[in-house]
């Protein structure tokens, strides 16, 4: 069989991602009728910037999650071929029961590049939210005190965060994420050091909120503290007690260093931000009325400060993708057989001067991921200073 | 201010001491010792003979003692091994062990020896971070007036077509790391399959003789990932300046255009960039690591990953000694340099 021509090739691409492109036309067609009713997200769809970015950000959002379900793929992504080793793109495979072609070619170890970058969309939506919420618990669990009350905290907390942001990332990943550093458990310790904060920062939040009915905060409190601790326990400690929650050891490395790579920086915002804040009259207002302390914090400055916030947490998760795409360009951390971007790319580029099309697919998937969250949070900027 | 320059460099040392101590535990663990003893002398050793081994050679002692040794404010120390010889710190190759001095540490210029090159940590930083700083020179030399330029034209007239335009260019380049971009200029300028070939995919020969060919991917390739991101804050400090009442005065008094940017507005609007091109240090450092490797370069960054993936404990001390001081020097002196190109901020 002729291999495909390149109109060919992106015409079944296209019919390949077909789920991604309706997910896409009902979640754009249902926001765009209800823009109205849904707060700053609805205002996203009257920039034309903004609307670029989330599409960008959902189609890689939908690939991934159809990905994982097995929808979009042509084929498994590890199976080896060893007739297709580094075939260009559309050639044909002669085999039973798979899909015929390699659509993107196939890499030096024969697999397809197509499968493997839908997958590595997996890795990194699986990972880069969630790592940067963590970091944004951390950074705002200790950011609103340093900022609120100054002082000796403040300037110990600060000294921390200078100490951690003064080395090079990729040194602190070199010194964390190695097989080594792994046997000793001490991304274990850090991760049950840096796990707790969100606990700490759900239970201030409702105890705070519900100080003067103690009824609910004690069922609020309750169902927090449970969910957390086993949460906590399957995470961090790989000891959940029901068995259900189980987190694999190289990727709790990866996850503990970018949250702790990239705390830090959240830290500094929200101190600044609640420095400024506090000068405020509603927070004055607050303190007249006999507020504690962590409420004004939580329930005063912390929601005045969102607008900020928001934006930076798009474009820290596009920082963290770039982070993870570093880890594995450096094969940090991640399995060797690992589809993620990173590892791709950097297996790619040892061929890329005979060869282009292992390299290239990974690289514009990720350039296209973290271009699409720049969009979003400039859109998001621009929307939130217009009231 | 020399109390503040004073205070500063207080802290400065503080923080690098307790950098080198965590890169010093770090790398100091069991595990990582047991690997250095078994490269050094062979895969198959038994335990007995793998602490021995670090018995012999002083790794054995406390961390802080070990620590102190390196850092020079403690003696060095001279261990007779269970094998019959004398061994010490500060005991070179050929050295007769009353001979040598007692300290011997960062503090009174050794560095220690590296076990990947089998050379002086000392000349091994020395000769990587003047292939580096070549690089630097040239990323600066392309990216500061690039972004400049950039900047200044998207924001003297906001909104307009070309800062729209110039706008996305910076946003682009900013979500372009530097693994990503430098694939793809290797594909489309260097690649056979492309067909272009105008330069070269490697800077391994950059490192003797630099030219037009082996260096300008590298260069540019760096240059690209920092310039939005400088772009972008001074485009957003000129439309803040173009908006004073000064700027308008200007224009109802009838100046031109061009010297209302270049006479009134620059100068104001170059106060924030400048803190952000200092501050813009330890983000190249991450790059140079990550283009030194992709395009072959043996300089800092380069020998950052050997030292890292080795485990070369004393090499990766005095890697992460430079960088650290790189990084809070350029802190130290944006904000000194802020200080003095705004008078409206004292730190006093």
């Amino acid at each position: 069989m002729e291999p495909l021509i390149w109109g060919e090739i992106i015409i079944r691409i296209i019919g390949q991602f077909t789920p991604v492109w309706i997910a896409l036309i009902v979640l754009f067609a249902a926001s765009i009728v209800y823009k109205r009713k849904l707060g700053l997200y609805g205002k996203l769809f009257d920039s034309t910037i903004g609307m670029i970015g989330f599409a960008l950000v959902m189609f890689w959002v939908f690939t991934a999650v159809f990905g994982a379900m097995g929808m979009i793929v042509t084929h498994d992504g590890l199976q080896q071929f060893a007739s297709m080793k580094n075939k260009v793109p559309g050639t044909f495979l002669d085999e039973e029961g798979v899909y015929n072609y390699y659509l993107l070619g196939g890499d030096n170890l024969g697999r397809d590049v197509f499968t493997r970058m839908v997958k590595g969309s997996w890795e990194v939506v699986k990972i880069a939210p969630f790592a940067t919420l963590f970091a944004f618990m951390v950074g705002i669990t200790l950011g609103l005190p340093a900022g609120y009350y100054g002082g000796k905290l403040d300037t110990f907390l600060s000294f921390l965060a200078n100490l951690i942001l003064a080395f090079p990332v990729i040194l602190l990943f070199y010194l964390l994420v190695t097989p080594e550093i792994v046997a000793t458990g001490i991304p274990v310790y850090m991760a049950g050091i840096l796990f707790i904060f969100p606990i700490v920062f759900m239970v201030i939040l409702m105890n705070s909120r519900f100080y003067t009915q103690p009824a609910k905060r004690n069922m609020y409190l309750a169902f927090v503290l449970v969910i957390g601790a086993w949460l906590y326990l399957g995470i961090a400690w790989n000891a959940d007690p029901l068995g259900i929650i189980s987190f694999p050891a190289n990727l709790l490395v990866v996850f503990v260093s970018v949250v702790f790579v990239n705390s830090p920086t959240v830290f500094r915002i929200v101190r600044g931000l609640a420095m400024d804040i506090k000068t405020r009259d509603y927070v004055a207002a607050a303190q007249t009325r006999g507020e504690g302390p962590w409420y004004i914090m939580l329930w005063e400055i912390l929601p005045n400060a969102r607008g900020p916030l928001i934006v930076d947490f798009c474009l820290r998760i596009g920082y963290t993708t770039i982070l993870l795409g570093t880890l594995g360009f450096f094969g940090l951390g991640l399995s060797p057989e690992s589809p993620d971007w990173g590892s791709t790319i950097n297996e790619g580029r040892k061929l890329l001067s005979i060869y282009l099309h292992p390299a290239l697919p990974p690289a514009f998937a990720l350039l296209t991921l973290v271009l699409g969250l720049n969009l979003l949070a400039d859109g998001l900027r621009e929307e939130s200073l217009r009231d | 201010m020399g109390l503040f320059i004073l205070r500063r460099l207080g802290v400065m040392i503080l923080t690098a001491i307790c950098l080198t101590f965590i890169v010093f535990f770090l790398t100091n663990l069991s595990p990582n010792l047991e690997k250095l003893a078994k490269s050094e002398v062979n895969q198959r050793m038994s335990d007995d003979a793998v602490t021995s081994w670090l018995a012999n050679r002083g790794y054995a002692q406390p961390l802080p003692v070990k620590y102190g040794q390196w850092l020079g404010v403690l003696p060095g120390y001279v261990i007779e091994g269970t094998d019959g010889t004398v061994r010490g710190r500060c005991i070179g190759q050929g050295m007769a062990p009353e001979d040598a001095p007692t300290f011997c540490g960062i503090l009174q210029g050794d560095w220690g020896q590296s076990s990947v090159f089998k050379d002086d940590v000392g000349s091994i930083i020395a000769t990587r971070l003047g292939l580096t700083g070549k690089l630097m020179f040239w990323v600066m030399v392309v990216m500061v007036p690039g972004a400049l330029i950039i900047g200044v034209l998207a924001g003297m007239r906001e909104g307009s077509r070309t800062d729209r335009s110039l706008s996305t260019v910076s946003i682009l380049s900013t979500a372009t790391p530097e693994y990503v971009s430098g694939v793809i200029f290797i594909a489309v300028f260097s690649s056979s399959a492309v067909g272009l070939k105008w330069f070269k995919g490697t800077a391994t020969s950059a490192m003797d003789d630099i030219t037009f060919a082996n260096f300008t991917l590298p260069v540019l390739t760096i240059a690209l990932y920092g310039m939005g991101y400088i772009a972008r804050m001074t485009r957003a400090s000129m439309t803040e300046v173009m908006t004073a009442q000064y700027i308008r005065t200007a224009r109802l008094k009838g100046v031109s255009f061009g010297n209302i940017v270049l006479k009134h507005a620059l100068r104001n609007a170059l106060i924030a960039p400048f803190t952000v091109i200092m501050l813009q240090f330890p983000w190249l450092l991450n790059g140079v690591v990550i283009v030194e490797t992709l395009f072959n370069y043996k300089g800092f960054g380069w020998t950052l990953v050997q030292a890292a993936g080795n485990n070369d404990i004393e090499l990766l001390l005095g890697v992460s000694v430079v960088s650290v001081v790189v990084v809070l020097t350029t802190q130290l002196i944006s904000d000194i340099g802020y200080v003095y190109l705004n008078p409206r901020i004292s730190v006093t």
